[in-house]
């Protein structure tokens, strides 16, 4: 039965594999013929063989693997009969490629066939070997190669040449050997040969920039009357197409004159006139002679100045771009991209054109026309062009928006003139495709409206009305909410009107309506759904009178499945419930984000920056408290204003935590300034965070209190990244002050002492400036230095970052503090204090308690 | 560099001739196939133009009659040039079937290989005439 399949023609199995009528039918067939092959390959039989590769190839060419047929075609290559040498060389370059081991077998095959006295077969040998050789085999066969390029038949002499180009591509450095047969192909006179030589020289030029320099010199000329000769030429039939003898041989010339002409004026200056003579001769309404015109611009375009040229070529290009065809409209925009490097101001004439280009209907050219469009923009166009693009944003299609948003956003955000009209764009752009705009985008967004505090009553209202109309973009809802909860009493009460807007009426209950719809809108995920918590915080601080109705939207989110918004509504609810009293101050009024950081952070692509500008992530919680650690994120902005000081009392922020902390009591206190409970236990707390791995909320807690910056309690509470206490050093230059109160030691061990220095302002009595002064009395380094403090509650204490983290031996660092006695002049000062550092990784602890401050302090 | 692939598909999407002149693997080829029959397919000849971005290259494609012939070209090739190539080529093999059909093309696939590997070698555009093209061809004939 097998020998019977294996009996049929090419043409009978394409008929059956035709005839099936379903893909199982196909497989069927070709897995019947593919058996029938492979007995018929191990059975050897000479007479099918070719027929049988035949049938192979087909069934590759339909995508089935055949590589039990690469054999075959070996033996097919090693037969003596012109049609199964034809056939196994076809094989072999469809079935096989340049990586397979098998092809090192052939490679003798290969040198027998080079050298053959039929000339077709050495036609075909030198086909497969251009198509397919690997650097070994280009290496052992160059020789043979370069014998050929100078063959008496033209034919051979092709195929030579570029199997040539194969082996330079492969072994660049055979280049050498070929530059010379290559300058005299360039005088031939046989179509074939003239096209394939040229190319030749082409990637001689581009592999080697001395046969770039030889050809310049000595080819140039030649080429440029071959190029004539061909431009002036009687019709002739055998090359003529449509009119045009061998528009092929006119381009690869051009492309060559290309190479040769860049960089070199003199080069330059030879071709100029025949590039002028094709340029203005060569007719246009035929596809071959745009063909040419479009080889011919983009010569000129790359060759050295030349005024009349770059004219007559920014001339072709515009007719092209009026064509009503679109290839040629595609090719001019093309070309415009590259011509914009060389003179500007033309493009810049055709930029109606180009935006009309925007709006086309095919894909290809609108792409190409936004970019181009994207690259003409400066600051005298950006507006008109970004309300086009504005404009059609609304009626494109779904894929192209993507590309437009970006590119429309980017460029706003580049060319701004003025603010006001940069938020106006921006809040269309939203309004319309926000689902597409991106995460920095928006955060950007913010960080400008910051920063601009007379627009922020515009900015608000127009949120406001935008909200109403396109609530299902996301990234619009967002931005709306976050600044209906910033700026919601300048929405309510009309403030900084404008004079082009028109008065609108929001009553507190609609702002309130508007984030509740937010959070209930069944397509807004967490993100949204975060801000919008915290924006009704905001409005209930702002606006007291709808306290009880926030507290209970808020109290509908208290057993979401979502972490963050369970945790955040727990915390607000509690806020506005039993502490009344800071709510105000922990909902202030954000500080002016600076933009030169935020956009070299975005630069530099911090993921900090990230989460926490946008507030709405989480932000990570870091667990371990460094008094000295500098603020590493994006927080640490509001170093342009002073913030205002918050109220937190230690009494809050534990009931936060309430459920967490494991200690009765203690209420955890370092750093900075406000009264806290001091009690015998607090270095039970300060216990845990001096541990190497502090369990993270209680690290959190005293990071949160370290830190103080009201920017960071705002929104991310419980999460709140370690800080210096720093940030309300409002001391500066203290140490100039003379001491006047004696200098204590305040402890000493056998590794350690520490010595506090004490100076006070004349007019604050009640506050003390202390220098401590650490000093290593080992020999060996202190590492990752920690000191911490703690007072009751009469006093207040702030520490400042120490100026290093290590010590060397018998070393010193200082750290600065301040202590503001209340009862200053009843109670003298105490201070528990803790030291933590490391020597060769292992970790010390010492503590103790302060009792001899001097009693006037 | 110059021509990656040159395919011949018909409007069903079944591909007729595929000559590939760097390696990709089977699956690779036939997502390859599949990805851009459908991007010509659903373009509308009259109104678009016949140059299609996909991926890091292009493919400069025309159709006749029932197949679409698809050349995939590296960024800085000649569009137009390409498209007059195919043309060309549908010319040959027109003059050598005598008004070439896709049935042709398909019963005698060998013969369309070769005369294509004749015009293109290794991406590149080797023979533009086509006497020089088919004389090979035709002196094959004479001797079976």
């Amino acid at each position: 039965m097998d020998t019977f399949f294996s009996g049929t023609r090419l043409s009978d199995m394409i008929r059956a594999i035709r005839a099936s009528k379903t893909a199982a039918e196909e497989r069927a067939v070709v897995r019947k013929e593919c058996a029938a092959i492979r007995a018929s390959i191990n059975e050897n039989e000479q007479d099918y063989r070719h027929r049988d590769l035949a049938k192979l190839m087909f069934i590759h060419m339909l995508g089935y693997p055949t590589h039990f047929g690469q054999m075959e075609c070996l033996k097919l290559i090693a037969s003596t009969g012109f049609p199964e040498k034809r056939i196994g060389y076809l094989g072999l370059m469809l079935l096989l490629d340049e990586r397979q081991e098998v092809l090192m077998l052939v490679t003798n095959s290969l040198k027998q066939d080079l050298n053959h006295t039929n000339q077709y077969i050495v036609g075909l040998a030198l086909c497969a070997l251009g198509n397919i050789c690997s650097a070994e085999m280009a290496r052992d066969l160059a020789p043979e190669v370069e014998r050929l390029l100078q063959f008496r038949d033209p034919n051979i002499r092709k195929k030579a040449a570029l199997c040539a180009i194969r082996i330079i591509r492969k072994v660049p450095d055979l280049s050498e050997n070929f530059t010379n047969p290559a300058a005299s192909l360039l005088k031939e006179k046989h179509h074939g040969v003239l096209i394939t030589g040229v190319h030749l020289c082409t990637e001689i030029c581009i592999v080697s920039p001395e046969a770039l320099e030889y050809f310049r010199k000595k080819c140039t000329e030649g080429l440029v009357k071959t190029l004539r000769g061909i431009a002036n030429s009687p019709y002739s039939p055998e090359y003529d197409v449509a009119g045009i003898t061998d528009p092929f041989l006119h381009i690869r010339l051009l492309k060559l004159l290309r190479i040769l002409g860049q960089g070199d004026a003199e080069a330059s200056d030879r071709m100029n006139d025949i590039l002028a003579q094709v340029a203005s001769k060569t007719e246009s309404n035929k596809n071959a002679g745009n063909a040419i015109l479009y080889e011919c611009v983009q010569t000129i375009m790359s060759i050295e100045e030349n005024g009349g040229l770059r004219v007559l070529a920014i001339n072709i290009l515009g007719k092209f771009l009026s064509n009503r065809d679109n290839n040629i409209r595609y090719v001019a925009l093309n070309m415009l991209m590259r011509a914009l490097t060389v003179d500007s101001k033309a493009v810049q004439r055709h930029r109606a054109t180009i935006l009309e280009c925007v709006k086309d209907s095919d894909a290809s050219i609108q792409k190409r026309a936004l970019e181009l469009i994207y690259l003409l923009v400066n600051e005298n166009n950006v507006k008109p062009l970004a309300k086009e693009l504005i404009e059609y944003l609304e009626v494109s299609e779904q894929d192209f928006k993507g590309d437009l948003t970006a590119k429309i956003c980017s460029i706003v955000e580049k060319f701004a003139p003025e603010k006001i009209w940069y938020i106006d764009q921006m809040l269309k752009v939203l309004s319309e495709a926000g689902n597409y705009v991106k995460e920095d985008v928006w955060h950007a967004l913010i960080v400008v409206i910051t920063n601009a505090p007379d627009l922020h009553g515009y900015t608000v209202r127009a949120l406001y009305r935008a909200l109403h109309t396109s609530c299902e973009q996301e990234t619009l809802v967002r931005v709306a909410i976050w600044c209906i909860g910033e700026y919601a009493d300048l929405l309510v009460n009309n403030n900084g009107m404008l004079e082009l807007e028109e008065p609108i009426t929001v009553t507190e209950s609609d702002a309130v309506d508007v984030v509740e719809t937010a959070i209930k809108h069944h397509t807004s995920d967490v993100t949204t759904k975060a801000m919008a918590l915290i924006a009704l915080l905001k409005i209930s601080s702002r606006f007291p009178s709808c306290s009880e109705r926030v507290k209970s939207i808020i109290g509908q989110n208290k057993g979401s499945f979502v972490l963050e918004l369970q945790q955040r509504s727990m915390e607000f609810s509690s806020v506005i419930q039993k502490h009344q009293n800071i709510r105000s101050s922990l909902v202030e009024r954000m500080p002016v984000l600076d933009e030169a950081t935020f956009s070299g952070r975005r630069a530099g692509s911090l993921p900090t920056a990230v989460s926490t500008s946008g507030k709405s992530s989480l932000s990570i919680p870091n667990g371990v408290v460094k008094a000295a650690a500098p603020l590493v994120d994006l927080l640490d902005l509001s170093s342009d204003d002073a913030p205002a000081p918050t109220s937190s009392s230690a009494n809050f922020l534990q009931d936060l935590l309430g459920v967490d902390l494991t200690q009765p009591s203690p209420h955890p206190v370092s750093g900075t300034m406000q009264p806290s409970k001091a009690g015998a236990d607090i270095l039970l707390d300060l216990l845990s965070v001096g541990s190497p791995a502090p369990s993270s909320i209680n690290g959190d807690l005293l990071s949160v209190h370290a830190k103080n910056a009201p920017v960071a309690t705002n929104d991310t509470i419980l999460s709140s990244p370690t800080a210096p206490s720093s940030m309300m050093d409002l001391l500066d230059g203290f140490e100039d002050k003379v001491p006047i109160y004696p200098s204590i030691v305040a402890f000493e061990s056998s590794t350690l002492k520490i010595e506090f220095n004490f100076t006070k302002q004349p007019e604050n009595p009640q506050a003390t400036d202390i220098v401590a002064s650490f000093t290593n009395l080992t020999p060996n380094v202190f590492t990752d230095f920690l000191f911490q403090a703690a007072v009751p509650k009469f006093l207040q204490l702030h520490l400042d970052p120490s100026s290093s983290n290590s010590l060397t031996a018998n070393g010193n660092i200082k750290q600065t503090m301040r202590v503001t006695n209340s009862q200053h002049g009843k109670k003298p000062m105490v201070m528990r204090m803790r030291v933590g550092y490391k020597i060769d990784g292992k970790d010390m602890l010492e503590e103790g308690q302060i009792n001899n401050f001097p009693r006037e302090l | 560099m110059g021509i990656r692939f040159i395919l011949m598909v018909n409007k069903q999407g079944q591909t007729r001739l595929a000559q590939y002149y760097e390696w990709l693997t089977l699956e690779e080829r036939r997502a390859l196939e599949g990805e851009i029959v459908r991007k010509c397919l659903a373009r509308n000849d009259q109104q678009q133009c016949s140059f299609v971005e996909h991926r890091n290259y292009k493919i400069v494609y025309r159709r006749y009659a029932s197949l679409f012939f698809m050349v995939g070209v590296d960024d800085d090739e000649n569009e137009l040039a390409i498209l007059e190539f195919i043309h060309l080529l549908v010319e040959t093999m027109d003059k050598h079937f005598g008004n070439v059909c896709e049935l042709d093309i398909m019963f005698h696939l060998e013969k369309a290989h070769f005369m294509l590997e004749e015009m293109v070698m290794n991406g590149c555009i080797v023979e533009t005439s086509k006497a020089n093209i088919l004389s090979p061809i035709q002196l094959m004939d004479k001797a079976h």
